[in-house]
């Protein structure tokens, strides 16, 4: 197994992790999902982790969205110990989470999938929807991402799969979170819509956001990534600063080939 | 993946337009089944003298009134992504409560009250089922809709309850002056009610809810929504609407029989599907449904007033329900 190479020396500004997970372990009855998982992301950075099906990404990033909660393990932001154990608490601490399942209604509008759980109210009582505000914001927001939708009426079902994504994202913007995770953000769709999704997550880079993203995907992955964690059978077998790998290094850490 | 309007999505604006005219009425079941009913009316005013007078037209109404105001609740329950079996035995089983509390003298409001409590109970205990032991919908209210039938029969050991004080009658029985007309009292508490559910469901946060656990029970609980609290609020609506038609109705018949109502939850259902509600939930509104229920009951009255034998008013009703939901489908399936 190998060690891990790049520990100190991320080549962004390398200021405190704004994230810190430590000695994660999930077990699901006998299943070892995670072993001993560390993992750290940075203000402002793009980090991906990749590895085969069963690697334990997806329940590493559940975990982090407060979907799952660690069998062993310490959580840390912004230098303090936290508890996640549920996503709402997680959307509180600042980190949003786009699924890979899309979590979107079908049978509702764009501005009710915009605002889902969230819907802003009239007044003080907090019982009627302010339906204004919430087409107002999803046109605001869409512009400045420079996502198009046919029609803020369309329900959702009528929408291509790259709309439905970048809607997804999208909606996560005016919330403030710091952390948003991406769960096979590009998986599904075609060339240029994958390419206008990726556009979105450097797009989040550049408004101070940190982004996790998980892919299959190595061409999306070392087009967008400033850091490479690698799973494999539950363990983080490598983390690499993508200017200083290789497609080549990665696949081989994520089939486990020795390393020479 | 191309986009379903068939356009580069570079081509595509971000502006919150309506849609058009056209398409709007195409993508609105409640359009077409509005129209459907207006030319039902039309038809009915044609062929016969009798259909559009106003005491037809208000018998119509109070006739539906019990069913439409249930079907709203039923209505919110299906949006939400169940469905409520025990509605029809939750409206005998109210009247009955109501009826027993009058007869021991307990007064009217106090009565009804007592009565409109006992549905919304069991509404909740419907949710509790549904949210909390995780039982599908179906069986759950299946279950209900038989023990409540039970508590029927065994408070009243079978034996309408009778003799309920004119007071109470008034409620089903009397007609308001509103302008020239004389307007029956269920109707209008029909009208109040299908504003309130429509306002509930369609502007506040909580129906806005409702439709995303409806509509993707997963997603929305990712979002943050409660989906258990969603339930026990929408079963518990149902049983509250079922409660306040099953008084109405015991008023208007001036007895509460413990055999009130059987079969009733399919036509308040029907009338719901009928109003372009997905049984897959997510989708329709309480306008549809009180469409629905006046097109089943202007149906039912215009093949009495045809000569039709009563006898073949469930063929009619039927064939109604299945053409509503074809049309339904058709419709999704070309836009």
């Amino acid at each position: 197994m190998n060690e891990e190479m790049v520990t100190a020396s991320t080549p962004t500004v390398m200021s405190q992790p704004i994230l810190e997970l430590k000695g994660i372990c999930k077990y699901f009855g006998g299943v070892h999902a995670l072993e001993d998982v560390d993992f750290e992301v940075y203000p402002n950075e793009i980090v991906a982790i990749v590895g085969d099906n069963g690697a334990g990404k997806s329940t590493l990033i559940k975990i982090i969205a407060g979907v799952h909660s660690p069998t062993a393990g310490k959580i840390i932001m912004n230098g303090q110990f936290v508890e996640i154990p549920s996503p709402i608490h997680a959307r509180e601490l600042g980190i949003e989470t786009v699924y890979q399942e899309l979590a979107l209604i079908e049978t509702r509008d764009v501005p009710s999938n915009f605002f889902l759980g969230r819907e802003p109210t009239l007044g003080k009582a907090g019982i009627f929807v302010d339906r204004k505000k919430m087409v107002d914001d999803t046109v605001h927001t869409l512009k400045e991402l420079g996502i198009s939708l046919p029609s803020l009426n369309t329900l959702v079902r009528y929408l291509s799969g790259g709309q439905r994504q970048s809607l997804a994202i999208g909606r996560i913007m005016p919330w403030g979170g710091k952390i948003i995770i991406m769960d096979e953000p590009t998986a599904a769709l075609g060339v240029k819509e994958s390419r206008k999704v990726l556009d979105l997550v450097l797009k989040l880079k550049e408004k101070g956001c940190s982004v996790i993203v998980i892919s299959h995907n190595m061409r999306h992955v070392f087009n967008v990534a400033d850091r490479i964690v690698v799973l494999r059978g539950g363990r983080k077998v490598g983390e690499r600063i993508k200017s200083q790998s290789s497609l080549d290094e990665i696949v081989k850490l994520i089939v486990g080939a020795e390393m020479l | 993946m191309a986009s379903p309007s068939g356009s580069e999505p570079e081509k595509e604006t971000t502006v919150a337009q309506q849609p058009g005219l056209v398409s709007g009425i195409l993508k609105n079941q409640l359009t077409t089944i509005v129209i459907i009913l207006l030319v039902m009316v039309a038809l009915l005013g044609i062929f016969t003298r009798t259909f559009l007078t106003a005491n037809n037209i208000f018998n119509v109404l109070r006739a539906f009134s019990w069913i439409a105001i249930a079907s709203f609740g039923q209505s919110m329950v299906i949006i939400g992504g169940g469905i409520d079996l025990s509605s029809g035995s939750t409206m005998a089983f109210a009247g009955i409560i109501t009826a027993i509390m009058l007869t021991h003298g307990l007064g009217v409001i106090l009565s009804v009250f007592i009565g409109l409590a006992f549905g919304a109970m069991i509404g909740f205990f419907n949710g509790a089922m549904v949210s909390r032991t995780k039982l599908p919908p179906f069986i759950a209210t299946l279950g209900m809709m038989s023990v409540l039938r039970g508590f029927c029969y065994g408070l009243t050991s079978g034996w309408p309850v009778r003799d309920l004080p004119r007071a109470f009658l008034y409620l089903g029985q009397t007609d308001l002056s509103l302008f020239i007309w004389k307007v029956p009292l269920p109707a209008l508490i029909m009208i109040l009610f299908v504003i309130i559910s429509y306002l509930y469901l369609n502007k506040t946060k909580v129906g806005y809810h409702i439709y995303a656990v409806g509509g993707n029970e997963y997603a929305a609980s990712l979002a943050g929504i409660d989906a258990p609290r969603v339930k026990y609020v929408i079963y518990t609506l149902s049983g509250f609407f079922a409660a306040i038609g099953g008084i109405l109705m015991t008023s208007r018949l001036g007895v509460a029989a413990p055999t009130a109502a059987q079969g009733y939850e399919l036509d308040i259902i029907a009338a719901a599907v009928i109003g372009g509600i997905s049984l897959d939930g997510g989708e329709g509104n309480v306008w549809g449904a009180l469409v629905g229920a006046a097109i089943m009951q202007i149906l039912r009255n215009a093949l009495v007033l045809m000569g039709f034998p009563a006898y073949w008013q469930p063929s009619a009703i039927g064939a109604v329900i299945i053409g509503a939901v074809m049309i339904d489908q058709y419709r999704k399936r070309r836009i």
